[in-house]
Protein backbone atom coordinates (compact mmCIF):
# COMPACT_ATOMS: atom_id res chain seq x y z
CA UNK A 1 0.00 0.00 0.00
CA UNK A 2 1.25 3.47 -0.87
CA UNK A 3 2.50 5.48 2.07
CA UNK A 4 0.87 8.82 2.87
CA UNK A 5 4.01 10.05 4.60
CA UNK A 6 7.20 9.46 2.59
CA UNK A 7 10.86 10.04 3.10
CA UNK A 8 12.20 13.12 1.30
CA UNK A 9 15.66 12.75 -0.26
CA UNK A 10 18.04 15.57 0.67
CA UNK A 11 21.18 13.98 -0.87
CA UNK A 12 21.98 10.62 -2.46
CA UNK A 13 20.88 7.95 0.06
CA UNK A 14 20.17 10.58 2.73
CA UNK A 15 16.54 11.20 3.62
CA UNK A 16 14.52 13.54 5.80
CA UNK A 17 12.12 11.34 7.78
CA UNK A 18 10.77 13.84 10.31
CA UNK A 19 7.32 15.17 11.13
CA UNK A 20 5.50 18.42 10.36
CA UNK A 21 3.59 19.96 13.27
CA UNK A 22 1.28 22.47 11.62
CA UNK A 23 -0.82 23.21 14.70
CA UNK A 24 1.53 23.81 17.64
CA UNK A 25 1.37 27.41 18.86
CA UNK A 26 2.82 27.08 22.36
CA UNK A 27 6.21 25.43 22.49
CA UNK A 28 7.07 25.46 26.21
CA UNK A 29 6.11 29.10 26.47
CA UNK A 30 7.49 30.14 23.07
CA UNK A 31 4.75 31.24 20.64
CA UNK A 32 5.28 29.21 17.48
CA UNK A 33 3.05 31.24 15.16
CA UNK A 34 4.11 29.20 12.14
CA UNK A 35 4.18 25.72 13.70
CA UNK A 36 7.35 23.65 13.52
CA UNK A 37 8.97 20.49 12.23
CA UNK A 38 10.77 17.78 14.16
CA UNK A 39 13.49 16.67 11.77
CA UNK A 40 14.99 13.21 11.77
CA UNK A 41 17.37 11.99 9.09
CA UNK A 42 18.09 8.56 7.69
CA UNK A 43 21.41 7.68 6.04
CA UNK A 44 21.17 4.50 3.99
CA UNK A 45 24.27 2.37 3.42
CA UNK A 46 25.81 -0.89 4.58
CA UNK A 47 24.65 0.04 8.09
CA UNK A 48 21.68 2.42 7.98
CA UNK A 49 21.82 5.23 10.54
CA UNK A 50 18.91 7.21 11.99
CA UNK A 51 19.79 10.66 13.30
CA UNK A 52 17.31 11.66 16.04
CA UNK A 53 13.62 10.86 16.34
CA UNK A 54 10.56 13.08 16.82
CA UNK A 55 8.18 14.20 19.54
CA UNK A 56 6.18 11.21 20.76
CA UNK A 57 2.75 12.09 19.26
CA UNK A 58 4.38 12.19 15.81
CA UNK A 59 6.08 8.79 15.97
CA UNK A 60 3.75 7.16 13.44
CA UNK A 61 4.67 9.80 10.87
CA UNK A 62 8.38 9.15 11.47
CA UNK A 63 7.97 5.38 11.11
CA UNK A 64 5.85 5.67 7.97
CA UNK A 65 8.39 7.94 6.31
CA UNK A 66 11.19 5.51 7.21
CA UNK A 67 9.10 2.58 5.96
CA UNK A 68 8.72 4.24 2.55
CA UNK A 69 12.42 3.53 1.86
CA UNK A 70 13.53 0.82 4.31
CA UNK A 71 12.15 -1.58 6.90
CA UNK A 72 12.78 0.29 10.19
CA UNK A 73 14.16 -2.96 11.61
CA UNK A 74 17.05 -2.71 9.13
CA UNK A 75 18.37 0.42 10.86
CA UNK A 76 21.74 -0.49 12.41
CA UNK A 77 22.48 2.64 14.45
CA UNK A 78 20.62 5.52 16.04
CA UNK A 79 22.25 8.81 16.96
CA UNK A 80 20.58 10.89 19.67
CA UNK A 81 22.02 14.39 19.31
CA UNK A 82 19.78 15.90 22.00
CA UNK A 83 17.67 14.42 24.80
CA UNK A 84 14.93 17.04 24.80
CA UNK A 85 11.63 15.29 24.21
CA UNK A 86 10.80 16.93 20.89
CA UNK A 87 13.69 14.85 19.49
CA UNK A 88 13.87 11.92 21.87
CA UNK A 89 10.22 11.34 22.78
CA UNK A 90 9.93 8.46 20.30
CA UNK A 91 13.42 7.12 20.99
CA UNK A 92 12.63 4.43 23.59
CA UNK A 93 9.91 2.89 21.41
CA UNK A 94 11.94 3.22 18.21
CA UNK A 95 14.89 1.52 19.97
CA UNK A 96 12.54 -1.26 21.07
CA UNK A 97 11.26 -1.74 17.51
CA UNK A 98 14.58 -1.36 15.66
CA UNK A 99 16.87 -3.09 18.16
CA UNK A 100 19.89 -1.19 16.81
CA UNK A 101 23.45 -2.43 17.29
CA UNK A 102 24.07 0.80 19.19
CA UNK A 103 22.45 4.13 20.04
CA UNK A 104 24.98 6.93 20.35
CA UNK A 105 24.63 9.98 22.61
CA UNK A 106 27.03 12.40 24.26
CA UNK A 107 28.26 11.63 27.77
CA UNK A 108 25.68 14.04 29.19
CA UNK A 109 23.11 12.72 26.72
CA UNK A 110 23.50 9.21 28.09
CA UNK A 111 22.70 10.54 31.56
CA UNK A 112 19.79 12.66 30.31
CA UNK A 113 18.20 9.74 28.42
CA UNK A 114 18.39 7.67 31.59
CA UNK A 115 16.79 10.51 33.58
CA UNK A 116 14.00 11.03 31.03
CA UNK A 117 13.06 7.50 30.10
CA UNK A 118 14.99 5.15 32.35
CA UNK A 119 16.79 4.02 29.19
CA UNK A 120 20.19 2.72 30.20
CA UNK A 121 20.81 -0.40 28.10
CA UNK A 122 22.07 0.06 24.58
CA UNK A 123 23.10 3.72 24.83
CA UNK A 124 26.77 4.25 24.02
CA UNK A 125 28.37 7.53 25.12
CA UNK A 126 30.64 9.16 22.55
CA UNK A 127 33.26 11.77 23.38
CA UNK A 128 33.79 15.16 21.80
CA UNK A 129 35.73 14.71 18.57
CA UNK A 130 35.20 10.94 18.45
CA UNK A 131 35.00 9.39 14.98
CA UNK A 132 33.12 6.19 14.31
CA UNK A 133 33.13 4.14 11.13
CA UNK A 134 29.59 2.86 10.75
CA UNK A 135 29.42 0.50 7.77
CA UNK A 136 30.58 2.49 4.75
CA UNK A 137 30.04 5.83 6.51
CA UNK A 138 32.06 7.87 8.93
CA UNK A 139 30.45 9.98 11.64
CA UNK A 140 32.28 12.60 13.67
CA UNK A 141 30.63 13.57 16.97
CA UNK A 142 31.05 17.11 18.27
CA UNK A 143 29.86 18.17 21.70
CA UNK A 144 27.88 21.39 21.71
CA UNK A 145 27.40 21.72 25.44
CA UNK A 146 24.78 24.27 26.47
CA UNK A 147 23.81 24.88 22.88
CA UNK A 148 21.37 24.66 24.32
CA UNK A 149 21.40 21.81 26.87
CA UNK A 150 24.35 20.09 28.59
CA UNK A 151 23.85 17.05 26.34
CA UNK A 152 23.61 18.86 22.99
CA UNK A 153 25.72 17.29 20.27
CA UNK A 154 26.31 17.69 16.53
CA UNK A 155 26.99 14.79 14.17
CA UNK A 156 29.03 15.28 11.01
CA UNK A 157 28.59 12.76 8.24
CA UNK A 158 32.12 12.88 6.86
CA UNK A 159 31.60 11.23 3.47
CA UNK A 160 28.74 13.60 2.64
CA UNK A 161 30.01 16.67 4.51
CA UNK A 162 26.58 17.07 6.12
CA UNK A 163 26.33 18.56 9.60
CA UNK A 164 23.34 17.32 11.59
CA UNK A 165 23.30 20.31 13.90
CA UNK A 166 20.35 19.43 16.10
CA UNK A 167 18.77 22.65 17.44
CA UNK A 168 21.56 24.89 16.16
CA UNK A 169 20.74 26.90 13.03
CA UNK A 170 17.12 25.78 13.30
CA UNK A 171 13.79 27.56 13.55
CA UNK A 172 10.17 26.82 14.27
CA UNK A 173 8.60 26.83 10.82
CA UNK A 174 6.22 24.19 9.49
CA UNK A 175 6.57 23.63 5.75
CA UNK A 176 6.68 20.96 3.08
CA UNK A 177 9.70 22.68 1.58
CA UNK A 178 12.77 20.95 3.02
CA UNK A 179 15.37 23.48 1.88
CA UNK A 180 15.86 27.07 2.97
CA UNK A 181 16.30 28.25 -0.62
CA UNK A 182 12.70 27.22 -1.33
CA UNK A 183 11.26 29.53 1.33
CA UNK A 184 10.88 33.35 1.61
CA UNK A 185 14.16 34.82 2.98
CA UNK A 186 12.39 37.37 5.21
CA UNK A 187 10.39 34.62 6.92
CA UNK A 188 13.53 32.52 7.43
CA UNK A 189 15.48 35.41 8.88
CA UNK A 190 12.67 36.35 11.27
CA UNK A 191 12.05 32.81 12.50
CA UNK A 192 15.80 32.07 12.83
CA UNK A 193 16.17 35.28 14.82
CA UNK A 194 13.23 34.38 17.03
CA UNK A 195 14.70 30.94 17.67
CA UNK A 196 18.10 32.38 18.55
CA UNK A 197 16.60 35.05 20.84
CA UNK A 198 14.44 32.60 22.76
CA UNK A 199 16.66 29.53 22.93
CA UNK A 200 20.32 30.44 22.43
CA UNK A 201 20.69 33.98 23.71
CA UNK A 202 21.86 33.06 27.25
CA UNK A 203 24.71 31.03 25.75
CA UNK A 204 25.91 33.62 23.27
CA UNK A 205 29.51 33.49 24.49
CA UNK A 206 29.56 29.78 23.71
CA UNK A 207 28.02 30.39 20.29
CA UNK A 208 30.81 32.84 19.44
CA UNK A 209 33.41 30.29 20.57
CA UNK A 210 31.77 27.41 18.73
CA UNK A 211 31.68 29.31 15.44
CA UNK A 212 35.35 30.18 15.84
CA UNK A 213 36.17 26.56 16.64
CA UNK A 214 34.29 25.31 13.59
CA UNK A 215 35.99 27.94 11.43
CA UNK A 216 39.40 26.73 12.55
CA UNK A 217 38.52 23.02 12.29
CA UNK A 218 38.76 23.03 8.50
CA UNK A 219 35.50 21.08 8.28
CA UNK A 220 33.63 21.73 5.05
CA UNK A 221 29.86 21.70 4.90
CA UNK A 222 27.79 20.72 1.90
CA UNK A 223 24.70 21.06 4.06
CA UNK A 224 23.64 22.03 7.56
CA UNK A 225 20.64 19.96 8.57
CA UNK A 226 19.01 21.16 11.81
CA UNK A 227 16.26 19.41 13.77
CA UNK A 228 13.67 22.19 13.29
CA UNK A 229 12.87 24.02 10.07
CA UNK A 230 14.60 23.79 6.69
CA UNK A 231 17.99 22.42 5.64
CA UNK A 232 20.66 24.90 4.51
CA UNK A 233 22.29 23.56 1.32
CA UNK A 234 23.49 26.54 -0.72
CA UNK A 235 26.88 27.83 0.29
CA UNK A 236 25.58 31.42 0.42
CA UNK A 237 22.73 30.30 2.68
CA UNK A 238 25.16 28.44 4.96
CA UNK A 239 27.32 31.59 5.17
CA UNK A 240 24.26 33.68 5.82
CA UNK A 241 22.86 31.67 8.73
CA UNK A 242 26.25 31.20 10.39
CA UNK A 243 26.98 34.92 9.86
CA UNK A 244 23.68 35.90 11.44
CA UNK A 245 24.38 33.64 14.42
CA UNK A 246 27.78 35.23 14.83
CA UNK A 247 26.31 38.74 14.76
CA UNK A 248 23.53 37.83 17.20
CA UNK A 249 26.01 36.19 19.57
CA UNK A 250 28.00 39.44 19.79
CA UNK A 251 24.90 41.49 20.71
CA UNK A 252 26.35 44.78 19.55
CA UNK A 253 23.83 47.47 20.56
CA UNK A 254 21.89 49.09 17.75
CA UNK A 255 19.88 52.28 17.54
CA UNK A 256 16.69 50.45 18.30
CA UNK A 257 14.50 50.60 21.40
CA UNK A 258 11.74 48.36 22.66
CA UNK A 259 9.10 50.09 24.76
CA UNK A 260 7.15 47.44 26.61
CA UNK A 261 4.31 48.11 28.98
CA UNK A 262 0.95 47.06 30.28
CA UNK A 263 -1.84 49.32 31.36
CA UNK A 264 -5.00 49.31 33.48
CA UNK A 265 -6.82 52.57 32.63
CA UNK A 266 -4.66 53.61 29.65
CA UNK A 267 -2.48 56.01 31.65
CA UNK A 268 0.72 53.94 31.38
CA UNK A 269 -0.17 53.32 27.74
CA UNK A 270 -0.38 57.04 27.03
CA UNK A 271 2.97 57.48 28.74
CA UNK A 272 4.43 54.67 26.59
CA UNK A 273 3.22 56.39 23.42
CA UNK A 274 4.79 59.68 24.51
CA UNK A 275 8.08 57.97 25.43
CA UNK A 276 8.19 56.31 22.00
CA UNK A 277 7.60 59.68 20.28
CA UNK A 278 10.64 61.03 22.09
CA UNK A 279 12.79 58.02 21.20
CA UNK A 280 11.80 58.21 17.53
CA UNK A 281 12.44 61.94 17.52
CA UNK A 282 15.94 61.15 18.79
CA UNK A 283 16.60 58.96 15.73
CA UNK A 284 15.90 55.61 17.34
CA UNK A 285 13.95 52.87 15.59
CA UNK A 286 11.32 52.20 18.25
CA UNK A 287 8.98 49.24 18.68
CA UNK A 288 6.09 49.61 21.13
CA UNK A 289 4.76 46.40 22.63
CA UNK A 290 1.75 46.14 24.92
CA UNK A 291 1.92 43.01 27.05
CA UNK A 292 -1.82 42.65 26.66
CA UNK A 293 -1.31 41.88 22.98
CA UNK A 294 2.33 40.75 22.70
CA UNK A 295 3.81 37.40 23.58
CA UNK A 296 6.93 37.31 25.73
CA UNK A 297 8.77 35.36 23.02
CA UNK A 298 7.99 38.08 20.45
CA UNK A 299 9.35 40.69 22.86
CA UNK A 300 12.58 38.66 23.23
CA UNK A 301 12.89 38.60 19.44
CA UNK A 302 12.68 42.39 19.23
CA UNK A 303 15.10 42.83 22.15
CA UNK A 304 17.77 40.66 20.44
CA UNK A 305 18.94 43.43 18.12
CA UNK A 306 17.86 46.40 20.27
CA UNK A 307 20.08 48.71 22.32
CA UNK A 308 17.45 49.98 24.75
CA UNK A 309 14.61 48.53 26.75
CA UNK A 310 12.13 50.95 28.29
CA UNK A 311 9.58 49.29 30.54
CA UNK A 312 6.36 50.72 31.89
CA UNK A 313 4.14 49.27 34.57
CA UNK A 314 1.12 50.43 36.51
CA UNK A 315 1.14 49.64 40.22
CA UNK A 316 -1.41 46.99 41.15
CA UNK A 317 -1.83 46.36 44.88
CA UNK A 318 1.69 47.63 45.60
CA UNK A 319 3.29 45.43 42.95
CA UNK A 320 4.27 45.60 39.32
CA UNK A 321 1.60 44.41 36.92
CA UNK A 322 1.77 40.59 36.58
CA UNK A 323 2.33 40.59 32.80
CA UNK A 324 5.35 42.85 33.30
CA UNK A 325 6.76 40.51 35.93
CA UNK A 326 6.27 37.69 33.41
CA UNK A 327 8.10 39.31 30.52
CA UNK A 328 10.90 40.77 32.66
CA UNK A 329 11.49 37.42 34.41
CA UNK A 330 11.62 35.77 31.00
CA UNK A 331 14.02 38.37 29.56
CA UNK A 332 16.25 38.19 32.65
CA UNK A 333 16.70 34.47 32.08
CA UNK A 334 17.71 35.07 28.47
CA UNK A 335 20.53 37.32 29.68
CA UNK A 336 20.53 39.95 26.94
CA UNK A 337 23.66 42.12 27.05
CA UNK A 338 24.67 45.62 25.98
CA UNK A 339 21.42 47.37 26.75
CA UNK A 340 20.51 50.70 28.28
CA UNK A 341 17.09 51.15 29.84
CA UNK A 342 14.69 52.94 32.12
CA UNK A 343 11.29 52.53 33.77
CA UNK A 344 8.06 54.48 33.91
CA UNK A 345 4.44 54.05 34.96
CA UNK A 346 1.24 55.41 36.36
CA UNK A 347 -0.13 54.67 39.80
CA UNK A 348 -2.97 55.58 42.13
CA UNK A 349 -1.28 55.29 45.50
CA UNK A 350 1.89 53.52 46.60
CA UNK A 351 3.51 53.54 43.14
CA UNK A 352 6.01 50.80 43.96
CA UNK A 353 5.93 49.16 40.51
CA UNK A 354 8.31 51.55 38.75
CA UNK A 355 11.02 50.99 41.36
CA UNK A 356 10.48 47.25 41.11
CA UNK A 357 10.89 47.40 37.33
CA UNK A 358 14.08 49.43 37.78
CA UNK A 359 15.42 46.84 40.23
CA UNK A 360 14.68 44.12 37.70
CA UNK A 361 16.50 46.03 34.94
CA UNK A 362 19.47 46.42 37.27
CA UNK A 363 19.50 42.66 37.92
CA UNK A 364 19.54 42.22 34.15
CA UNK A 365 22.67 44.44 34.02
CA UNK A 366 20.84 47.02 31.92
CA UNK A 367 22.68 50.32 32.11
CA UNK A 368 20.42 53.09 33.53
CA UNK A 369 19.52 55.61 30.84
CA UNK A 370 17.47 58.07 32.84
CA UNK A 371 15.55 58.86 35.99
CA UNK A 372 12.24 57.02 36.25
CA UNK A 373 9.03 58.82 35.36
CA UNK A 374 5.97 58.25 37.53
CA UNK A 375 2.54 59.82 37.16
CA UNK A 376 -0.28 59.68 39.68
CA UNK A 377 -3.58 58.56 38.15
CA UNK A 378 -3.88 60.22 34.72
CA UNK A 379 -1.06 61.99 32.84
CA UNK A 380 -1.56 65.69 32.10
CA UNK A 381 -0.17 67.33 28.94
CA UNK A 382 2.80 68.39 31.07
CA UNK A 383 3.35 64.82 32.22
CA UNK A 384 3.25 63.58 28.63
CA UNK A 385 5.75 66.27 27.62
CA UNK A 386 7.95 64.95 30.44
CA UNK A 387 7.60 61.41 29.04
CA UNK A 388 8.52 62.62 25.57
CA UNK A 389 11.60 64.35 26.97
CA UNK A 390 12.45 61.16 28.90
CA UNK A 391 12.35 59.29 25.56
CA UNK A 392 14.56 61.89 23.90
CA UNK A 393 17.11 61.61 26.68
CA UNK A 394 17.20 57.82 26.43
CA UNK A 395 17.71 58.21 22.66
CA UNK A 396 20.71 60.46 23.25
CA UNK A 397 22.14 58.04 25.77
CA UNK A 398 21.68 55.13 23.36
CA UNK A 399 23.37 56.93 20.48
CA UNK A 400 26.34 57.57 22.78
CA UNK A 401 26.25 53.97 24.08
CA UNK A 402 26.36 52.55 20.53
CA UNK A 403 29.56 54.50 19.89
CA UNK A 404 31.32 53.28 23.02
CA UNK A 405 30.37 49.56 23.14
CA UNK B 1 35.59 27.65 51.85
CA UNK B 2 34.23 29.87 49.07
CA UNK B 3 31.77 28.30 46.65
CA UNK B 4 31.90 29.27 42.97
CA UNK B 5 29.06 29.40 40.47
CA UNK B 6 29.27 28.74 36.74
CA UNK B 7 28.08 31.85 34.89
CA UNK B 8 26.95 29.73 31.94
CA UNK B 9 24.74 27.07 33.48
CA UNK B 10 24.47 27.87 37.18
CA UNK B 11 26.38 24.81 38.47
CA UNK B 12 27.84 25.46 41.92
CA UNK B 13 31.31 24.19 42.78
CA UNK B 14 31.33 23.35 46.47
CA UNK B 15 34.88 22.72 47.78
CA UNK B 16 33.46 20.50 50.53
CA UNK B 17 32.15 18.14 47.83
CA UNK B 18 34.73 18.61 45.07
CA UNK B 19 34.15 17.05 41.63
CA UNK B 20 35.21 13.45 42.22
CA UNK B 21 34.03 12.29 38.76
CA UNK B 22 36.64 14.55 37.20
CA UNK B 23 39.49 13.99 39.60
CA UNK B 24 38.92 16.87 42.01
CA UNK B 25 38.93 15.56 45.55
CA UNK B 26 36.58 16.82 48.24
CA UNK B 27 38.24 19.63 50.17
CA UNK B 28 39.92 21.18 47.11
CA UNK B 29 39.66 24.98 47.07
CA UNK B 30 38.47 26.42 43.75
CA UNK B 31 41.83 28.18 43.30
CA UNK B 32 43.64 24.82 43.55
CA UNK B 33 41.65 23.10 40.80
CA UNK B 34 43.82 22.55 37.66
CA UNK B 35 43.34 25.25 35.01
CA UNK B 36 42.22 22.74 32.40
CA UNK B 37 39.27 21.63 34.55
CA UNK B 38 35.92 22.51 33.04
CA UNK B 39 32.39 22.79 34.42
CA UNK B 40 31.14 19.20 34.79
CA UNK B 41 27.67 20.21 33.59
CA UNK B 42 28.26 22.50 30.64
CA UNK B 43 31.96 22.37 29.83
CA UNK B 44 32.62 26.07 30.50
CA UNK B 45 36.24 26.96 31.32
CA UNK B 46 37.37 27.75 34.86
CA UNK B 47 37.40 31.48 34.11
CA UNK B 48 33.63 31.37 33.54
CA UNK B 49 33.12 30.90 37.30
CA UNK B 50 32.39 33.65 39.81
CA UNK B 51 32.50 33.58 43.61
CA UNK B 52 29.06 32.79 44.96
CA UNK B 53 27.49 35.68 46.82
Amino acid sequence: MDKTFRAVPIAKDIYWVGAIDWTIRNFHGYATHRGTTYNAYLALGEKPILFDTVKRPHMDELLERISSVIDPKDISYIVSNHSEMDHSGSLPEVMELVKPEATFASVMGQKALAAHFGVTDGVTAVKDGERRTLGNREVLFLEARMLHWPDSMFSYLGDKKILFSNDAFGMHLASHERFADELPPAVLEYEAKKYYANILLPYSNLVTKLLERVGKSGLEFSMIAPDHGPVWRRSDDISKITGLWHAWSLQAPQKKAVVLYDTMWNSTERMARAVSEGLADGGIHTVVMSMESSHRSDVATEVLDAGAIVAGSPTLNNNMFPTMADVLTYLKGLRPRNLVGAAFGSYGWGGEAVGQVEAMLEEMKVEPAGEQVRVQYVPTQEDLARCREFGRNIAAKLVQFCETV
Amino acid sequence: MQKYVCDVCGYVYDPAVGDEDNGVAAGTAFEDIPDDWVCPVCGAAKDAFSPME
